[in-house]
């Protein structure tokens, strides 16, 4: 599904992925860790199309398609979603309207009928239960004032709308409280499905325990460490990074 | 981002053509003669023309005022028409059929077909074309209510005792540069009156347009409600596209007299000049409303997004007890437009409430300022304010400013200020990109919804209207 191969990316000339290999496919959970500004929203960003980030060198297919000649919302529609680490405000529009755009706009992509105001109604009630949101959220302006995991709750509402294919969630855990966690983790692999990926990417194995990856990776310095299976994690939480950088640091000079 | 950014909002004028038809006008330049001629070309009675001349005598002491955050050269006014009218093919239009095909042409482009006007409910609309009204609808309907709404030359004609007693009552003719010029020249606009306990059974509408090369243009609009009465008024416009700046100087009086309340919008599209500022209009308006009476209200809305150079404060005087005054406002430039706009709000009356919306919206390199006076005098016991001014900036190269001033001398009185800049950013535009929505529709989508507070006081067709404009004005082709 995803195949990312010697990715290289800089922000304002300052590499931050130095040489990144990937590869996901369908019905797989991948979780990403590692320690704080080692580059895991930058992949994230990067592969969404963020447009701050320079792609400097390697190449990833999408579905066998070249990711990097589509626009940001061509991937998405094509099927790509961020949950993002910090979802940014919108004053003055309406939830329940970015939702209804969002999903029309895929709609049409996929060639799906879209729905008016009427329908779409019926069709985020039944989204809204399934991630535990009160109503009142729909008709607030998107993000305004929402607390840090309202705004979270938020972001997975609208994976539930757009049912991706490939959703990389960035520190979906960070900020929810511990109902929260476990209903939206929940809401999470009732979305998973034998032709749909997951990327998650978390400080924390406590998510991992309820979304459980086949895979996780160490990201550090812009480059993956290593790689295992999922009770990676729970070595990573006993023992921290040192000695995954350690190792690394061994391997290299070998 | 700034590319994508540049394409969006750099989307030529779209209402780009002009109209010909054979202009019956004086040569350009600016003397008593010409004002004599205007005067009588209209049949005007001795008192309106010692109004123009004394007008036009002050002008003459008068400067430019340069204090707004505006750079333009100044107008040769000795070069500007000050009179021109499309020639009548018949001297009287009975009906809708007779007006002049071209001219009907001019509207259905502009989407404003005259023919559809009619059908258009609870819209009357009196067309001003090159100062002189071509047409007034409805106004039978409304003269069984009492209501007058015709051009203002007719008016002086049919009612010169209202005409004489209101003019210049809100708006001296001494009361700055422009309006002064306006007083002295002016050759048409829009009369209303609203009797004493008569609300307005429709909006009216008038749709102004410019059209003639180098004339200047020069409305005059009064608008009266008297005791108990109401009425919304809308005002749209668009231009054809051309190559010299074009002077507009407006003055528009309101008086609303004891619990009336008048609602004046505004919808303002002008050619604006091209990508480097070349053309467009210039934009000199006096709008001021009186709350003459005791629990008057007067509101005003106003969506602008034309012209080269927008100078403009459509004001409040509070002077009865317990009076009104709203400004709701959206500014957007784009390119190399430049803006100062914003309102006056003067509480004399005691319990006097004023509200201030303001949102300014600059791509391009442009320019966009707010300005605003909230004065509370002595007496204005117990008086209130409210202003939020926001704005917004789309790309690296366009500026905001804003310059409230607050003068308060009644220690009762509360004013409170509040102001915000934001940036539709690559952050807020790539969010809606990664769920599936275009740029352009991001675009709409966030202005529209910064611009939410004021859209809401427009009457819902206007506002649907608006927020097409302010997409057309923004949106484009995207890469
Ligand atoms: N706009 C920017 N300008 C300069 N440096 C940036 C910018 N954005 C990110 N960086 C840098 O890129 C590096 C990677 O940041 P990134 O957000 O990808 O880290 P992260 O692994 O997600 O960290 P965390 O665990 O704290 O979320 C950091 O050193 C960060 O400071
Ligand atoms: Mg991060």
């Amino acid at each position: 599904m995803l195949s990312i191969k010697n990715l290289t990316a800089s922000i304002n000339g300052t590499p931050v992925l130095k040489g990144i290999d990937l590869e996901i496919k369908a019905g797989e959970i991948h979780a990403i860790m590692g320690p704080n500004g080692s580059g895991k929203s930058t992949l994230g960003k990067v592969l969404v199309g963020h447009p701050a980030y320079e792609v400097t060198g390697g190449e990833v297919l999408y579905e066998g398609r070249n990711l990097f000649e589509m626009a940001a919302d061509e991937r998405a529609r094509a099927g790509l979603f961020m949950g993002f680490q910090h979802p940014i405000e919108v004053p003055g529009v309406s939830n329940a309207a970015f939702l209804r755009l969002a999903y029309n706009k895929k709609a049409e992509a996929d060639g799906r009928d879209e729905l008016d105001p009427l329908e779409f109604d019926d069709f985020i009630h039944e989204k809204i239960k399934l991630v535990a949101m009160r109503e009142e959220f729909l008709d607030r302006s998107l993000n305004e004032g929402f607390s840090g995991g309202e705004k979270k709750r938020n972001e997975i509402l609208q994976m539930a709308v757009l049912e991706p294919k490939l959703a990389i969630l960035d520190e979906l855990d960070s900020g929810l409280d511990i109902d929260a966690l476990r209903v939206l983790g929940e809401a999470v692999n009732r979305l998973q499905r034998p032709d749909r990926a997951l990327l998650i990417i978390t400080h924390f194995p406590r998510i991992l325990e309820t979304i459980q990856p086949q895979f996780v990776h160490v990201l550090s310095g812009g480059r993956i460490l290593k790689s295992a299976g999922k009770e990676l994690a729970t070595e990573l939480e006993d023992r921290g990074y040192d000695w995954v950088l350690e190792e690394a640091a061994a391997g290299g000079a070998r | 981002m700034s590319t994508t950014l540049n394409v969006v909002t750099s989307q030529a004028y779209k209402y780009g053509f002009v109209t010909d038809i054979e202009a019956d006008s004086v040569a350009p330049g600016l003397s008593e003669d010409v004002i004599r001629f205007i005067s009588a070309k209209k049949g005007e009675p001795d008192w309106l023309l010692e109004f123009r001349l004394k007008a036009y005598r002050h002008w003459l002491t008068m400067a430019e005022p340069e204090w707004a955050k505006v750079e333009y050269p100044k107008p040769d006014f000795q070069k500007i028409v000050y009179y021109s009218a499309p020639k009548p093919k018949k001297p009287q239009y009975a009906s809708l059929d007779e007006v002049d095909p071209e001219l009907r042409r001019t509207f259905e482009k502009l989407g404003v077909p005259i023919h559809e006007q009619e059908a258009l409910a609870g819209v009357a609309v009196d067309v001003v074309f090159d100062s002189v009204s071509v047409t007034t609808t409805y106004r039978e309907k409304l003269a069984a209510v009492g209501i007058i709404f015709c051009s203002f030359s007719e008016a002086v004609k049919s009612h010169p005792d209202l005409v004489k007693k209101y003019l210049g009552s809100v708006v001296p003719s001494s009361d700055n540069f422009y309006a002064a010029l306006n007083s002295a020249v002016f050759t048409d606009g829009s009369f209303v009156f609203i009797p004493k306990g008569v609300a307005c059974p429709m909006d009216l509408s008038t749709y102004f347009r410019i059209n003639n090369k180098e004339s200047g243009q020069f409305e005059r609009t009064l608008i009266i409600a008297e005791e108990g009465a109401s009425v919304s008024y809308l005002e749209g416009c668009t231009a054809p596209q051309f190559d010299t700046n074009q002077l507009h100087a407006a003055v528009v009086e309101l008086v609303a007299l004891d619990d009336a309340s008048i609602k004046y919008s505004t919808v303002q599209n002008w050619y604006a000049g091209d990508k480097d500022g070349k053309g467009g209009i210039f934009n000199f308006v006096t709008k001021r409303g009186l709350c003459k009476g005791k629990r008057s209200h007067i509101s005003w809305t106003q969506v602008e997004t034309g012209s080269a150079i927008t100078w403009k404060y459509p004001s409040c005087v509070l002077l009865g007890d317990d009076s009104i005054g709203e400004f709701y406002s959206v500014a957007l430039t784009n390119h190399k437009q430049q803006a100062d706009t914003g309102t006056k709000m003067i509480h004399i009356g005691r319990n006097t409430k004023s509200t201030i919306v303001s949102k300014g919206i600059s791509a391009g390199d442009s320019s966009n300022s707010y300005r605003g006076l909230v004065k509370v005098q002595p007496k204005a016991e117990g008086a209130r304010n409210f202003s939020q001014c926001d704005s917004m900036l789309i790309g690296q190269s366009s500026s905001a400013s804003t310059f409230p001033y607050i003068e308060v001398q009644n220690r009762s009185a509360r004013v409170e200020h509040e102001a915000t800049t934001s940036k539709i950013g690559e952050e807020q535009l790539l969010y809606f990109q990664q769920r599936g929505i275009p740029a352009e529709e991001a675009i709409s989508m966030i202005i529209n919804g910064f611009c939410k507070d004021v859209f809401r006081e427009l009457p819902m067709e206007f506002a649907v209207e608006a927020t097409k404009l302010l997409s057309l004005k923004l949106e484009g082709s995207v890469g």
